[in-house]
């Protein structure tokens, strides 16, 4: 791959939003279990559910600095490397980014240091409605961002304006309840929680491996095994309904997740396993399921989903009505804000392909001049690289299953046996912490590669979306990104380690004091439960 | 919907024009006194404790200060979408040097006190003060930019394309009209972290707080007194020659700009303008004699007076200019052409209206609930659980 201005962006792009994304999802999740921690503290008055939720508030913080500080990067950097972009559908882009700022980033920020300092300073039912605000904001700006990105993969409620070229919006409800950008706001919280889940469990496991902290372990796990597992069966079942949303708004997408090269009888297979080639359009050494994409994609026996080769020929077509589109913008845009109403009626007709022909752009300034070969070549770039896809894919649906059955089976051990857990399961969940994180991150790949060639899908080529730049600026602010995120990880890495290694450090004696309390009220009762056991 | 046009397309723009002012001066109000914070933090405290306690009066507030520019950003991208185009690509390197020191600060805040290793914190101390003084000199340098028109146009397609060689795009932004503007606002923001620290610290924090923002306070009204002087003799203006629409579509091309001797014949217009320059003076001076003579309360009123006086006098003398054009007049951004669709405006207008009052409502009872001095026995007492 030849390395412009276009590739240096994207990879920048991509950097800084996967490296954003280490820090979100724990956000998301874990500013949920800290206030169901406090919840229970405040029901209860056990000052163990106040040291739990400091210990876990404390990681929460080291966590959620990074998570402001990389989001300050997402917020800017569409006017810095993707100008183009921002001119042309800022108008709808810009409002949800805009509504998460007062909305949610002002909540949860203006919380958030109230739930570090105001321990002292509010009573205790105040401190625990701070803490639910910040989960709240928290949870608010992955709504809103993921209606902005959801608008990306499937731009309804819009319209091109000859008189500003641009999109601008048409319809607010129609963005607002946008069904890819819903059904991404669950996926993706769940997505959180799962992540939160697996961290606390993960992190308690160790302890109790270690045979330390053994109350506030056992109790976490309890927290991390019921909340993840609520959350795992949505991440999947929601996940799925992405799938079927996709079937809608992005076929080549799923046709490439699926490396499905043409079209098959309905319903279709589904490719377990198989090695895509793209220069062939073939899957070689595919094991087949049959009916199970058919059902997955739109929940019926009879409708076909479309193979790659056929939204090629697809895009073909449609590239050629886009040029009539822009050959009639340019008339209506030579008249000067008078234009012939002939003109209008045919870009009317013709203005939902415009953005294919701005795919030609690539080989030729004007579409116009385009020749047979040059709108071939242009189709065959609206196909994104399978084989990543297809393999990302397939990593975050075992994890997403995996989540599944470790979270059932502590819920179990939580549930019925008395949250007694074998050492071999403790030790796969500290070895499991990593697993939420690569399952997000394939999650973001698949979504944001899948959409290839276009920034918004169908309206605007990625290629055009960029600054004009030099080269050597968009290096000197990459490298920039790597150093400084880099230093930054492994500070932020050193601190994690160091906090969980110190263990709860608040709160101690008085917590350590109601633990023996309460063990010798349990002895005096057989067979009680130590959680159900009555408050003092 | 039928809705949006209750509310004509120029009122809607004059409106986000306002909230756009608002927007900058609220960052500069609460997220101002920051960086003021941090640029003092090396020079008022002497011993770790002494920092802690100048760390700590921001430590539980600053989160959601720095929203305001994140909502800055958010807000220009959704009104004004060719401004946002603009200006961060325009200004790319600079930009990206704002970023750096908004990503560290935070960072620094949060993990300085977390290890004991003097080292370590005497670092973070210095990236405190970095992130705290050069966005603050940044931010100045940028509006002087502004003042003076940037050399960018805009292709048929409106493809925004800023010009020179890249080095020259960075450092051409240091010119010396700029620096002065740069100087206003460091001096600025230094004197309103030195009338927060005066309102929150005691002792020998307060004590150096007041002595260095009583001095930051008078460099900063006569940069400001000469930045007008020299505006008055050598700044070219610029203005919208011939008939034009107010509530016509968003493209910047469809105007005819030119270069004008200056801006400040905006005062022979709209004399009442005069208000904020006014404003910008008094407030400095009168901050200045609050922190000579130890007042509190009233002097962080008058620093903020002081801080809207200065920032809007910029935006009332160049409307409606946004952004004008050096190179290419034509390209320039006005109040006019530039803001985003009538409906889209209205939309985020209904939003901000429900949403701005709760967000002062809550942040108001947040500085509330923390009112008070930190000490230093407080800092040392809640050694865990303080920045």
């Amino acid at each position: 791959m030849e390395f412009g201005i276009v590739e240096l962006s994207r990879l920048q792009f991509a950097m800084t939003a996967m490296y954003h994304f280490l820090f979100v999802p724990l956000t998301l999740g874990l500013s949920i279990v800290v206030a169901i921690m406090e919840t229970v503290y405040v029901m209860t008055n056990r000052p163990i559910w106040r040291q739990m939720t400091k210990f876990w508030g404390t990681l929460f913080g080291i966590n959620f600095v990074l998570g402001v500080a990389t989001g300050i990067t997402m917020e800017f950097q569409f006017g810095m490397n993707w100008s183009y972009y921002s001119h042309y559908v800022g108008d709808i882009f810009g409002a949800p980014l805009a509504i998460e700022g007062l909305m949610a980033f002002f909540l949860e920020a203006t919380f958030v240091g109230l739930f570090f300092f105001g321990w002292d300073k509010l009573g205790k039912v105040a401190h625990l409605v701070v803490a639910w605000l910040v989960a709240i904001g928290s949870n608010f700006s992955a709504l809103w961002i993921l209606i902005a990105n959801g608008w990306m993969q499937n731009p309804v409620g819009a319209q091109f304006n000859p008189q500003t070229m641009r999109m601008e919006m048409t319809d607010f409800f129609a963005v607002l309840f946008n069904e890819v950008a819903q059904a991404k706001f669950v996926h993706t919280v769940s997505a959180g929680y799962v992540t939160a889940a697996v961290f606390v469990i993960g992190v308690s496991a160790w302890y109790m491996l270690k045979g330390r902290h053994i109350e506030l372990a056992r109790r976490s796990i309890t927290v991390g095994a019921a909340f993840g597992l609520a959350s795992a069966f949505s991440v999947v079942l929601l996940g799925d309904e992405s799938g079927y949303s996709a079937t809608h708004s992005q076929k080549m997408k799923l046709a490439a997740i699926e490396a499905m090269w043409d079209t098959e009888k309905a319903p279709a297979s589904f490719n377990l396993i198989g090695f895509p080639d793209q220069k062939a359009r073939e899957t070689h050494y595919a094991i087949e399921i049959p009916w199970v994409m058919g059902l997955i994609g739109t929940r019926s026996l009879t409708t076909e989903i479309p193979g790659i080769n056929q939204l090629v020929a697809q895009a073909q077509d449609r590239i050629r009505s886009g040029i009539v589109a822009y050959d009639a913008l340019m008339h209506i845009r030579a008249k000067n804000g008078a234009p012939d109403p002939a003109d209008t009626a045919i870009f009317e007709k013709h203005s939902a392909d415009l953005g294919f022909a701005f795919l030609l752009k690539k080989y030729i300034d004007d579409p116009r001049q385009a020749t047979d070969a040059q709108i071939v070549a242009a189709a065959n770039d609206t196909v994104p690289t399978v084989w990543p896809l297809f393999w990302a894919f397939r990593i975050m649906v075992v994890l997403g299953f995996g989540f599944i059955g470790t979270m059932g089976y502590l819920f179990y051990r939580a549930s019925f046996k008395g949250m007694n857990y074998p050492r071999p399961m403790l030790k796969l969940a500290v070895i499991m912490i990593p697993a939420p994180w690569i399952a997000a991150e394939m999650g973001w790949f698949v979504a944001e590669f899948g959409r290839q060639p276009w920034t918004v899908d169908g309206v605007l080529p990625t290629a055009l979306s960029v600054s004009s730049l030099s080269i050597t600026e968009v290096s000197l602010t990459l490298a920039g990104f790597v150093l400084f995120y880099t230093v930054l990880f492994i500070i932020e890495m050193g601190l994690m380690l160091k906090y969980i290694r110190k263990g709860p450090y608040q709160d101690v004696e008085e917590t350590e004091a109601w633990v023996q309390r309460h063990k010798n009220r349990l002895a005096g009762r057989r067979n009680a439960d130590s959680i159900a056991m009555p408050a003092e | 919907m039928i809705l949006h046009d209750l509310i004509s397309y120029d009122v809607l723009r004059v409106i986000w024009w306002g909230l756009l002012g608002v927007l900058l001066i609220g960052f500069a109000l609460t997220d101002g006194f920051d960086m003021g914070v941090g640029a003092l933090i090396p020079f008022v405290g002497k011993t770790d404790l002494e920092r802690r306690v100048a760390i700590n009066t921001v430590g539980p507030v600053w989160e959601g200060n720095q929203v305001w520019f994140i909502l800055g950003g958010g807000a220009i991208f959704a009104a004004w979408p060719p401004l946002y185009a603009v200006s961060f690509s325009g200004f790319y390197l600079a930009m990206f040097v704002v970023l750096a020191a908004f990503i560290v600060r935070p960072v620094a805040f949060k993990y300085r006190s977390k290890r004991d290793d003097p080292r370590w914190r005497t670092s973070w101390d210095w990236a405190l003060f970095a992130s705290g003084a050069v966005p603050a000199l940044l931010f100045g340098v940028a509006v002087g930019n502004v003042i003076q028109g940037v050399p960018f146009h805009f292709t048929e397609d409106l493809r925004p394309v800023y010009e020179g060689a890249w080095y020259i795009k960075f450092i051409g932004l240091l010119d010396p009209f700029s620096l002065l503007a740069g100087v206003v606002s460091l001096s600025m923001l230094i004197m309103h972290g030195g009338a927060w620290l005066t309102l929150k610290a005691e002792g020998a924090v307060q004590h150096r707080a007041r002595t260095i923002g009583s001095v930051a306070a008078l460099l900063a009204v006569a940069a400001y007194a000469l930045a007008g002087v020299w505006m008055a003799y050598g700044i070219e203006g610029y203005r919208i020659v011939g008939d034009y629409i107010t509530t016509g579509p968003s493209n910047p091309l469809h105007f005819t700009v030119e270069k004008t001797a200056t801006w400040l014949t905006a005062y022979g217009e709209r004399p009442w303008i005069a208000i904020a320059p006014a404003m910008g003076i008094v407030g400095g001076l009168l901050t200045f004699l609050g922190l000579r003579a130890g007042r509190e309360i009233s002097t962080l009123l008058f620093s903020k007076m002081a801080i809207l006086g200065v920032i809007s006098s910029v935006g009332l003398t160049m409307f409606p200019f946004i952004m004008p054009s050096s190179s290419h007049p034509q390209s320039s951004l006005t109040v006019w052409n530039s803001s985003s669709s009538q409906l889209t405006l209205f939309i985020m207008l209904v939003v901000t209206v429900i949403f701005m009052p709760m967000i002062l409502a809550y942040t108001a009872w947040v500085y509330k609930v923390l009112w008070g001095k930190v000490t230093t026995a407080s800092v040392h007492d809640n050694s865990h659980s303080v920045y």
